[in-house]
């Protein structure tokens, strides 16, 4: 089998694409191409300089191994160790090979969007969404509200894939989170690269399944490696620390989503908006019909499943006749409003400020609530402090 | 990885050419004494014996070369590596110390050296076998440098590794068992050219323990007459040989030797035949063509073939070479009895 033929298999339709794209998977696919043009010796100055750059790029090293092999004599397979060394090993870079291949031939359009990003609040610069199928990290910012896809990265995801339930599972969360804190490299050990920022899983809803667990870091790689298996995490989003010193000046604490899914969907732009603008019309007719005091109107707005802390939806209605039955006059002010679709749920996470004025009564605070469609209208399933 | 111990034509030209051109010829005695010094392993004896020479010559390339050789036999690497690699400074269009400044590199594990040495050697003399064998082993153990980097193995132990696999190479090479460099494996296909046969041994390099008697030279008077029909018979039947090769038809191939063709290395015909197998039949496609033959029959009824022979395959990027096939007629066909890249 000759090195080419080994690496037909990885070389996808990437060409097309590579213009779009930097960094190392571009010089990857740089060195994949010339040993499919059987240009072994431009491969080879390719890959020495991908290794110049980023000296620690274990997939640079083994294509590097198999374009020196060929030349000792033909190849077996893609990554042609000897057999002592265990081939779950170069089984790890060939799927990194192909995952960051893949993420050069199917990068999404300039006018795709993603479904989960319904809206992000005027304080949120930037989003991050992780499609777990891809070990990529794509990083969107803030257009007027709207997602605009400005980078994307390899990600290494937890060793036993996604959907963290337990302590100690090896998996990572799929939901809407944020980061909570920056904890510089100085307080770190080398294992977590230049940096690290927790996530706050579990959060509400986890934590409401019952799931635990703690510890789920976005963070970077040991000083002696470049990346990492696109598996072999403890549950965490690891990136190689070029790429993590890219995103780190985006990210804002308490404030940036980040959104782990299976895949993303990708959508268009009007699709996306009309998803947005029932779900404004239901919210705002939700705000409006509370200020209103017509109590059977507003609980019309939640749905018979919802919860919030300890009340379901029969106490809750009863505490809310009571407390609006006291009010002769209401105002709910609302802004930073945010809103994702919670990746495998039905529902969207809708946050804001709620400024709540009344004849007796008044609060701000951060308020969160799912809505979730029921029989075609979107309704309540969960309401509480963010 | 071999050592340049083994009579190569090639230097031997070389080195018969110095001697001729130095008028030196007087002092192939204290070589050829020397290089029966070395094989016996009196590497001392050797050395004053070289020593002797090169009193009166100090530039003489033959006696330095043989120098260089009694220091790698000895293990005494440093000054073995010094010896060769002022020989390439002081003789560029000479191969040989290229080559054995390499494997004194590479059995220092300084691979990307021993690779420019061969390049480098390979420039000088592009049909030089050994050199690409040499190379073959030196990117193969720079390949596993890079599989090691890739797989974080151990890297104390990665050495370890390496240097034990030198050792074992060592033990079951036929060459010079004390010379301080890896064996020769399976000869890599960029090496198709099977190593030649021995010419007299007028060689300097004769560490080589085999009786010189084995191989046995071809006569090298041309005939006084060449018949015309038994000249392009054997032109066919060579051609027959490269499209037999080029079709990676193994048996076919192996049917243009006679049955006592004399092994390039002396091994025996199984191993040799083993050999080529494995080489002809590890590709997925292979071209050898034939160029610009010339034949030339000899009184003894033996024909001696000189052609331009290209090789290239799927994994290995073309080269060219200059081949010498000997044939003899048996049972109406000509079959190879001795086959060496050179003339």
């Amino acid at each position: 089998m000759s090195l080419r033929a080994a690496v037909l298999g990885l070389l996808l339709a990437a060409l097309s694409c590579a213009a779009w794209a930097a960094g190392p998977e571009r010089a990857l696919s740089g060195v994949l191409e010339a040993i499919e043009a059987n240009r072994l010796d431009l491969a080879t100055r390719r890959v020495e300089a991908l290794i110049a750059a980023h000296p620690n790029f274990r997939l640079a090293h083994l294509i590097r191994g198999d374009l020196l092999m060929a030349r000792a004599h033909a190849l077996q397979t893609f990554g042609n160790v000897p057999k002592t060394v265990p081939r779950e090993k170069v089984e790890d870079l060939r799927i990194e090979a192909l995952l960051r291949l893949r993420a050069l031939r199917d990068r999404p359009s300039g006018d795709r969007v993603p479904r989960n990003v319904l809206q992000l609040d005027a304080d949120q610069h930037y989003a991050l969404l992780v499609d777990s199928r891809r070990s990529r990290l794509y990083v969107f910012e803030n257009a007027g509200g709207r997602p605009q896809l400005v980078a994307d990265y390899y990600v290494t995801l937890g060793k036993n894939g996604v959907e963290k339930t337990r302590e100690g599972d090896q998996r990572t969360p799929i939901g809407v989170y944020h980061v909570t804190a920056n904890l510089p490299r100085q307080k770190l050990t080398d294992f977590y690269g230049v940096g690290a920022y927790p996530l706050n899983y579990p959060n509400a809803w986890d934590k409401h399944l019952g799931r635990n667990g703690h510890g789920i870091w976005l963070h970077g790689t040991p000083s002696d490696t470049y990346s990492r298996p696109p598996r072999a995490s403890d549950g965490c989003i690891v990136l190689a620390n070029a790429d993590l010193e890219a995103v780190a000046p985006r990210l804002q604490i308490g404030l940036t989503p980040v959104i782990i899914s299976d895949e993303i969907e990708w959508t268009d732009a009007e699709s996306l908006e009309r998803e947005r603008d029932a779900l404004k019309a239901a919210f705002e007719s939700w705000r409006a019909d509370w200020e209103g005091r017509d109590t059977g109107k507003y609980l019309a707005h939640y749905s018979k499943r919802f919860s919030s802390g300890d009340e379901n939806y029969a106490q809750w209605s009863e505490h809310k006749r009571k407390v609006n039955a006291g009010k002769s006059w209401i105002k709910v002010g609302v802004s930073r409003v945010s809103m994702f679709r919670y990746p495998r749920e039905n529902f969207v996470v809708v946050s804001f400020d709620q400024d709540y004025r009344s004849n007796n009564l008044s609060n701000a605070m951060r308020k969160r609530q799912y809505w979730i469609q029921e029989e075609g209208r979107w309704r309540i399933l969960f309401e509480g402090g963010a | 990885m071999t050592i340049f111990p083994d009579p190569r034509p090639a230097l031997a030209a070389a080195i018969v050419a110095l001697l001729t051109a130095s008028a030196a010829l007087a002092q192939s005695d204290d070589i050829q004494e020397a290089s029966k010094l070395l094989r016996a392993g009196q590497h001392q004896q050797a050395l004053e014996r070289v020593n002797k020479v090169l009193a009166s010559k100090p530039r003489d390339a033959q006696a330095r070369f043989l120098k260089g050789l009694i220091y790698a036999d000895q293990g005494n690497a440093k000054e073995a590596a010094e010896v060769f690699l002022q020989l390439t400074k002081d003789y560029p269009e000479l191969p040989e110390p290229y080559n054995n400044l390499a494997v004194i590199y590479a059995s220092q594990g300084q691979y990307e050296k021993a690779r420019g040495a061969l390049e480098q050697s390979i420039r000088t003399h592009p049909s030089y076998a050994t050199a690409y064998e040499n190379l073959g082993d030196v990117y193969a153990k720079l390949a596993s440098q890079a599989y090691d980097k890739a797989l974080q193995i151990d890297s104390g132990n990665a050495g370890a590794k390496n240097k034990l696999a030198l050792v074992r190479e060592l033990v079951g090479n036929a060459t010079p068992a004390a010379t301080a460099v890896a064996a020769a494996k399976p000869p890599s296909p960029v090496a198709a050219p099977p190593p030649e046969p021995a010419k007299p041994p007028v060689t300097v390099a004769a560490a080589e323990p085999k009786p010189a008697a084995q191989r046995s030279p071809a006569p090298e008077k041309p005939a006084a007459k060449a018949p015309a029909a038994a000249g392009a018979e054997v032109v066919d039947t060579v051609h027959a040989w490269a499209k037999a090769w080029s079709a990676r038809n193994v048996d076919a191939y192996l049917a243009f030797y006679a049955k006592d063709f004399k092994t390039p290395g002396g091994e025996t015909r199984a191993d040799w035949e083993k050999t080529r197998r494995q080489r002809i039949s590890a590709p997925k496609s292979i071209s050898v063509t034939v160029d610009s033959p010339k034949v030339s029959i000899g009184a003894d009824g033996q024909a001696s073939i000189t052609f331009r022979q290209g090789y290239r395959s799927d994994v290995l990027k073309g080269s060219t070479t200059t081949k010498t096939l000997v044939l003899a007629r048996s049972d109406g066909r000509w079959l190879i009895q001795q086959e060496r890249v050179g003339r």
